[in-house]
């Protein structure tokens, strides 16, 4: 587009606000809030595993407690990436159709990887993996 | 896309050198940023040796040395020299900061760098275009919004409130702080920058205004607010000591506090 005959207020205005964004930001932190527990809960499980034999591990991750936590973190862990990855992408790249293409791979890549994570969690939890 | 690297046309080159008169006394170099649009080729470093045992303590005064006794081409604004008008603003020693406040003491080392403002078109030398930085600025709309009838007198505001806008109304909007900011480098022409938004702040938190909930609505957005990632490169130029991350946070504040 070209900016030669614009005034710079008309510039500077843009296409106005999108009236979004505070929802965004608030999501981000709360989510950040919520790994706090969640990954020092996985961290401290994985390590009492790690001498465990593969039984062990399974009936572990068969607990509800434990099934339901592991699920939340992947969720949890998993939309807060791609909420992280979209404000470097919307700093970073300007050209609109590689943005938009970027924007989506992100979302469908995080929910392909979050789905296949929640489903081996189910898989193991329902008795599958042994 | 982003861009790492200066366009070729604007590649900074190797330009003349001034050496310093006979019988100089203290000499320090001066690099300072030549570019004049008239004239092909690209911007240069011109170095000036200039001995500061004659001219006064800041690094406005020797800019106006070298432009009365070594270099009449060097341009340059300049107005109030003390801090005020905030026309002098420029990239001294690496850092965003008003010539006529800045010692050349203060620059450690033998030789010190001038250019002008970041990422702003260049006018000529350290002349900076800043169109876009005051447009912005007056799309916030920088005055007093009311739907009550003007009173008889005068708007009043308790001393309380008044204090509010303390650390607020004293800048100078001399672009130190939006020049600085990355993400204003990357969005400049959608993110607001950290100057205009703390006078956002200012108009939000007066308690006299009465349009808060529109100008938070028109503030409510990814890129002309939401950009901002507290990188504080704001708050560590301001000449002034103001801190325009704060003033941005307080903002977010406020929007979460309309909707929780």
């Amino acid at each position: 587009m070209s900016t030669e005959f614009r005034t710079p207020l008309s510039r500077a205005r843009g296409l106005g606000s999108a009236k979004h964004g505070a929802a965004h930001w608030i999501a981000e932190r709360v989510s950040a809030l919520a790994l706090i527990p969640l990954v020092l809960w996985a961290v401290f499980g994985v390590i009492r595993l790690a001498r465990a034999d593969y039984d062990t591990a399974v009936a572990w991750l068969a607990s509800p407690l434990n099934a339901v936590l592991m699920i939340l973190l992947i969720l949890v862990a998993f939309w807060h990436m791609q909420t992280g990855v979209r404000v470097i992408i919307e700093d970073y790249i300007h050209k609109m159709l590689t943005k938009s293409v970027l924007l989506v791979a992100n979302l469908f890549i995080v929910t392909l990887a979050g789905a296949l994570a929640i489903f081996s969690i189910l898989k193991v939890a329902l008795g599958g993996a042994l | 896309m982003v861009e790492l690297a200066l366009p070729k046309n604007s590649r900074v080159q190797k330009g003349r050198h001034h050496p310093a008169p006979a019988g100089a006394k203290k000499v320090k170099t001066f690099k300072v940023y030549r570019y004049d649009p008239e004239q092909p080729g690209n911007p240069r470093w011109d170095t000036y040796d200039i001995d500061v045992e004659a001219c006064g303590p800041m690094v406005l005064d020797v800019l106006i040395h070298i432009k009365n006794n070594v270099d009449p081409t060097l341009a340059f604004r300049r107005s109030c020299r003390e801090g005020v008008c905030g026309s002098c603003a420029m990239n001294i020693g690496g850092r965003n900061t008003l010539a006529c406040t800045h010692g050349h003491e203060e620059i450690p080392g033998k030789e010190c760098q001038i250019a002008p403002l970041p990422s702003m078109p260049v006018v000529k030398d350290l002349v900076p275009d800043l169109t876009m930085f005051y447009a912005q600025y007056a799309s916030i709309e920088p005055w007093l919004h009311t739907k009550t009838p003007e009173p008889q007198q005068e708007w009043r505001q308790s001393p309380e409130d008044r204090e509010k806008l303390d650390g607020l109304y004293e800048c100078i909007l001399c672009a130190c702080c939006t020049t600085s900011c990355p993400s204003y480098w990357w969005n400049g022409e959608k993110y607001l920058g950290p100057a205009t938004l703390l006078h956002a702040y200012r108009w939000l938190i007066d308690s006299r205004d009465e349009a808060t909930g529109e100008r938070l609505d028109a503030l409510e957005d990814p890129f002309k607010l939401y950009r901002c990632h507290t990188i504080m490169n704001c708050a560590q130029v301001c000449p002034k000591g103001l801190n325009p991350a704060k003033a941005i946070a307080e903002v977010k504040k406020m929007l979460v506090d309309r909707v929780i």
